[in-house]
């Protein structure tokens, strides 16, 4: 696909993430129609369900839908693999341990002022990811982007990390073991405004700031050395997409627990459709990220309504199969 | 144009020196051929110069200005390099590798220019296709193209072009077309090509001058007549050859010994 096509594509993605909007805010366990919306006075239960219930979580599934397909595609950029991905590589467990640290501090410190204990989570969860990421991306620079040797040290850091939460589990009180498990699962049944704005504080200048070094990243793609010899800092370029990478995964962990594989499948269908370009590939890679997960969450919130199942659960349903195919395919391209 | 010159060069690393108190100085408007042994140190010296690496001692100079201190996107307007291999990861059309070569420029014309080199490097067929499926030899002409893109200025390059064994997987016509295109723009004055050659026929033939590196010293440089006699190549080659006149040009061909 040429580049004269992308912005067609974009166009059209961004009108279906926005009836996928419309879609995934009036469906669920209650429907709500837009007629039934516009008949209603402003203050009917209707609204309120709509406005406090819906609207958020419709917006954090578009945001968190995005940040975790763009940290995935600049991953997959940064390591020149197909097959990086947050989930896979520990960093999505990196941030998951340091949020579970947060959540089970309070336990010894007297109790935080409201406003940083709504902060607190995001922060660790970036300082857990970057830590992870800074490790694992030493690693491919001595292992000359081996993948099966990082993929080993992804395993190695989520059973690690798996290990610690488990035991801040069983050393933490009833209310905490709730809030952990119900995060651990991976879901967006937390939305609320506040929390909503916090994530967005973080996800949508990160963006942002990805979105204005994708010319950096292409040129990554000829290999550092020959970057370096086109004018690009390559260390520096490095350090801010790991940073930028880390926060938005980060920032995703924090409010959903780990939802995995959006980082994985939907830059690869945005290579086939869009091409390599990262600047139309990265745009595209939000967009569709957004409305995958509003699709995905919708289907968790609806297919045993009243109950909601983990969208994590369905997103891993989905990207397990597809990760075993590529890698059966890439193993056939090497033999 | 400005000058590349190395003063006192000197690079060791783990233990071993690759590279030991070597100056030389490029004359524009050359091609300089840099030939030597396996582990002479070739591509080693080929990184100091374009400023990839930094020497433990001495310094590489652009004009008036060590090559450290150039700003990034300047330097990179005034030199480019050819690496041997570059493998990319994901499925990018060959015009798309040409066009990052105009990365440290402002957009303008930046196609135009792109289809320029192309034409000029023979791959204009190969735009659309994928980078990845290239044969070897395919691939290092798209890369030829996008290193001309890169000091593509007027309608000329201009700068410096290092090329590091920019022939080891192209046939015999390609051979010929690039090494006839590389010494017939390095006439034009404000361009100079600095390539390592392993073929040493190539070298006598298209070289204005021959670099000799023999275990990080430069032990013989001048015109391909003073440098490629048997003597000088079979003391620092170990091989057992013979130098004679190539009847059209007169430079020197070397043969093996049966």
């Amino acid at each position: 696909m040429s580049n004269s096509a992308a912005p067609r594509w974009l166009a059209l993605m961004l009108m279906s993430m926005l009836m996928a909007m419309a879609l995934a805010a009036n469906l669920g366990a209650m429907p709500l129609s837009l007629r039934a919306l516009w008949r209603a006075p402003l203050s009917d239960m209707v609204w309120q369900i709509w406005l406090h219930i819906r609207l958020p979580r419709v917006l954090l599934a578009v945001l968190i839908g995005m940040a975790l397909a763009v940290s995935g595609a600049v991953m997959q950029g940064l390591f020149r693999n197909p097959l990086a991905d947050p989930g896979l590589l520990g960093i999505s467990s990196g941030a998951g341990l340091a949020v579970a640290i947060a959540i089970l501090l309070p336990l010894t410190l007297p109790p935080l002022p409201p406003l940083l204990a709504l902060w607190l989570p995001t922060l660790a969860a970036f300082l857990g990811s970057l830590a992870v990421m800074a490790l694992i991306f030493s690693l491919s620079q001595r292992a000359q982007g081996s993948l099966a040797r990082l993929l080993l040290v992804g395993i190695a850091i989520n059973a690690l990390c798996g290990a610690a939460v488990g035991v801040l589990s069983w050393l933490s009180n009833d209310q905490q073991l709730r809030q952990l498990s119900l995060w651990g699962m991976g879901s967006l049944s937390q939305a609320q405004w506040p929390m909503l704005a916090v994530c967005a504080a973080f996800i949508l200048p990160a963006l942002l700031l990805t979105q204005r070094r994708a010319r950096h990243l292409n040129l990554l793609q000829l290999g550092e050395e020959d970057a370096h010899y086109m004018g690009l800092d390559v260390r520096r370029t490095q350090r801010q997409l790991l940073t930028l990478s880390a926060l938005l995964v980060g920032a995703a962990v924090s409010v959903s627990g780990i939802i995995g594989f959006v980082g994985l499948v939907v830059p690869h269908v945005m290579r086939f459709c869009l091409g390599s370009d990262h600047r139309w590939m990265l745009p595209g890679s939000a967009l569709a990220g957004a409305i995958l997960l509003l699709l995905a969450d919708t289907l968790a919130r609806t297919l045993v309504a009243p109950a909601e199942m983990p969208v994590g659960l369905l997103t891993s349903l989905l990207g397990g199969p597809w990760f075993l195919w590529q890698i059966l395919r890439q193993q056939r391209g090497v033999e | 144009m400005e000058q590349l010159e190395a003063r006192r060069l000197r690079y060791a690393r783990g233990g071993r020196v690759l590279i030991d108190a070597l100056d030389l100085s490029l004359p524009s408007g050359e091609l300089v051929a840099l030939i030597g042994p396996n582990g002479a140190g070739k591509s080693t010296l080929l990184r100091m110069l374009t400023g990839f690496l930094t020497p433990d001692e001495g310094e590489c100079r652009l004009g008036a200005r060590p090559l450290a201190a150039w700003p990034r996107a300047r330097l990179a307007q005034r030199r480019a390099v050819m690496r041997q291999q570059n493998p990319v990861a994901f499925a990018l059309p060959a015009a798309a590798v040409v066009a990052m070569g105009r990365a440290p420029w402002p957009a303008a014309g930046a196609a135009t220019i792109v289809e320029e080199v192309m034409a000029l490097t023979g791959c204009s067929e190969l735009a659309g296709r994928d980078y990845r499926q290239l044969s070897g030899g395919e691939q290092q002409r798209v890369q030829l193209a996008r290193v001309l893109a890169q000091l593509w200025r007027d309608g000329a390059p201009r700068g410096w072009l290092f090329l590091d064994e920019p022939t080891s997987a192209l046939d015999l016509y390609w051979q010929q077309k690039t090494l006839r295109l590389l010494h017939q723009l390095s006439r034009q004055g404000d361009f100079g090509v600095c390539a390592v050659l392993h073929d040493l026929n190539l070298a006598a033939l298209w070289a204005d001058s021959i670099l000799l590196l023999h275990q990080g010293r430069l032990v013989a440089q001048g015109s391909p007549q003073a440098v490629m006699t048997e003597a000088t190549l079979t003391r620092w080659y170990r091989a057992d050859l013979r130098v004679s006149a190539h009847h059209e040009s007169g430079r020197p061909t070397i043969q093996l010994r049966a």
